[in-house]
């Protein structure tokens, strides 16, 4: 199966457990905090490399973003992908999800597949949109949320979590799949591939190669446009005490009472 | 026109439809007053009843035999079906698991945007526009959203964030069925089993009283305490997404904008720092309690009582007097 292709889409994000606002001018503070690949895009990757251990795979991993999201392309060699693709172009910024996906599928049909693997969603976004936006561009087959997947023939079976249930599904290949981390837990980057990995090629895909018209791509072709952020203006203040543990639960207590959280008989 | 999709399982419908109902009740009066709920099954009609009492002025009942159980790819093609024929403004659909799949595949399909888990939403007085605000860059900014050409304009809501509006039996929808055109070959993914979740806890929405931890809990021995907290005071356990990745407690107990939206009575928060991402899944309980270390973590700016301390002391002195308390309330009795 060497001629099997497999493409994993990934995105670097900022490590958002580390992101805070700044309580007074109320903006975001960036600095110091790191890039990283997103959690669940690793577990695709995973997923990915664990089909090409066993049946033999091509893997390649597409990221879109600025030229520094080859970082992310770099650790994905060091950790077993084949070849790695960068979708970048200063007129892409700003595109919103149906762009995004838009743009990558494009970028998919290019590099050529027959199962397409991606996080179900991305830590600073938390749409979950993309994964599932781009298999209907391609118009092929989504299977959402896998805790487990394996192949067998022209199939990929799927266990899938949802809400109250799991859904064992199937459909047939080419197919799009995204992930959880409850699938896998991600291999540690090879000594001997992080060597090799910063002379590893990065194809680029830039306008010239996917050749949008730029009107239909970033902010300018995007459906929806973010018209204010905001952090949330503060409540009223309650009460805030500091003191003794002793004295803070009979204070919780007499309040709960107050409040008729607790029952009087 | 808006249109609200409604989600039922085994024929009976989700309370997140009903919510969005109510919700669109509402923003509707700034527009043309009309609320069209559509939902998808098999043998559903006698659905079209409770819907209306809700509020909806038009009811469009999808029926077909394929679809009878959940897939994404029927599911989408009937609503392309209808929306294309029907053309709404606005198109609201609980972000469920399956809501959350549907709605990008409807939305690329449809070829407009789609804003998820919004936490409010509005009607722009001067553009009519649907103004969708949602939690960004890991909850700690808020983002207003809107999609001013493309049609329809497409969110999806967490059940919880809108309350289930009044019902009024006397109200009495304009009622349509609609048979889609659907093949089993349109079906591309195969269901072949579904597998019950076993809950070993009551569902977090549905709780009275919620003690929830997060990553200041430090182990997961030490939700043993919150527990038997949340027991004393009749409710439940729930956690931040620090404490649920810590693998502290199971995803269904996460409370926050990848969680669950909960409303209680009584959310007491200990060692949580209160991300907007995790304050957009409390912020509306009726009391909050928050108990933390640190005077300045954001939980302690939505809390009504904010005890800055270390938490563990405390929660055991609560446990004990609680007990206190119930053993002279039941000495009184006897």
């Amino acid at each position: 199966m060497m001629s099997f292709k497999i493409i994993v889409f990934a995105k670097q994000v900022p490590d958002t457990t580390e992101v805070r606002v700044d309580p007074i001018k109320g903006t975001l503070i960036r600095d110091g905090v790191k890039s990283i690949m997103n959690p669940e895009d690793k577990n695709a990757l995973e997923a990915a490399l664990q089909l090409k251990d066993r049946y033999g795979a091509k893997v390649t991993v597409i990221t879109m973003g600025p030229p520094s999201a080859e970082a992310i392309l770099r650790e994905s060699y060091a950790m077993g992908a084949d070849e790695a693709v960068l979708v970048t172009d200063p007129l892409y910024a700003g595109a919103d999800t149906w762009v995004t996906s838009m743009i990558l599928a494009k970028a998919a049909q290019i590099v050529g597949f027959d199962l397409i693997l991606t996080g179900r969603q991305a830590i600073d976004g938390d749409t979950a949109q993309v994964g599932i936006e781009i298999a209907e561009h391609l118009k092929i087959p989504v299977i959402a949320y896998a805790v487990d997947l394996k192949i067998e023939g022209e199939r990929v079976i799927v266990t899938r979590e949802l809400d109250s249930t799991y859904e064992v599904v199937s459909a047939k290949l080419p197919c799009l799949v995204t992930c959880t981390k409850e699938l896998n837990k991600p291999r540690y980057m090879k000594v001997g591939n992080i060597f090799g990995c910063f002379d590893r090629p990065i194809s680029i895909f830039n306008n010239s190669v996917l050749k949008f018209d730029k009107n239909e791509v970033g902010l300018v072709g995007s459906p929806t446009k973010v018209r204010r952020t905001f952090t949330k203006g503060p409540k009223e203040q309650g009460t805030i005490f500091n003191g003794s543990a002793d004295e803070a639960a009979q204070l919780i207590l007499s309040k709960l009472k107050a409040e008729k959280l607790i029952t009087e008989q | 026109m808006i249109m609200v999709y409604c989600e039922q399982r085994n024929g009976e419908l989700l309370n997140v439809g009903l919510e969005l109902i109510g919700k669109a009740v509402e923003l509707s009066k700034n527009l043309d007053g009309e609320v069209t709920a559509v939902v998808c099954g098999n043998k559903i009609t006698h659905l079209s009843d409770k819907i209306s009492q809700y509020g909806a002025t038009r009811v469009i009942i999808v029926e077909h035999p394929l679809l009878e159980k959940y897939t994404v790819d029927a599911y989408t093609e009937a609503l392309y079906q209808v929306i294309s024929s029907e053309n709404p403004d606005i198109l609201l659909i609980g972000a469920t698991f399956t809501g959350r799949e549907l709605g990008p595949r409807l939305a690329a399909r449809l070829k407009t945007g789609l804003t998820a888990d919004c936490t409010n939403l509005e009607i722009d007085p001067e553009s009519k526009l649907l103004l969708m605000t949602r939690p960004a860059f890991g909850g700690n900014l808020m983002a207003t959203i809107i999609c001013p050409e493309r049609r329809p304009q497409m969110a999806t809501i967490r059940p919880g964030v809108f309350p289930l509006p009044k019902t009024d039996i006397q109200r009495k929808a304009e009622v349509y069925i609609l048979t889609p055109k659907l093949s089993e070959e349109d079906i591309k993914v195969k269901i072949q089993q579904i597998i019950a979740k076993v809950r070993k806890h009551k569902d977090i929405t549905a709780e009275r009283v919620i003690v929830a931890g997060g990553r200041g809990v430090g182990s997961k021995e030490n939700f043993e305490l919150l527990e038997e907290l949340a027991e004393l005071l009749g409710g439940g356990i729930a956690g931040s997404r620090a404490a649920v990745d810590e693998g502290w407690l199971s995803k269904d107990l996460q409370v926050g904008q990848t969680g669950k939206v909960v409303r209680p009575k009584l959310y007491i928060a200990v060692g949580i720092s209160g991300a907007i991402q995790h304050l957009a899944g409390m912020q509306e309980s009726e009391y909050i309690i928050a108990i933390n270390k640190d005077p300045e973590a954001p939980i302690m700016k939505v809390a009504d009582l904010a005890i800055v301390g270390d938490w563990k002391p405390i929660v055991r002195r609560l446990i004990q007097q609680l007990k206190q308390t119930m053993d002279i309330q039941e000495e009184k009795i006897s």
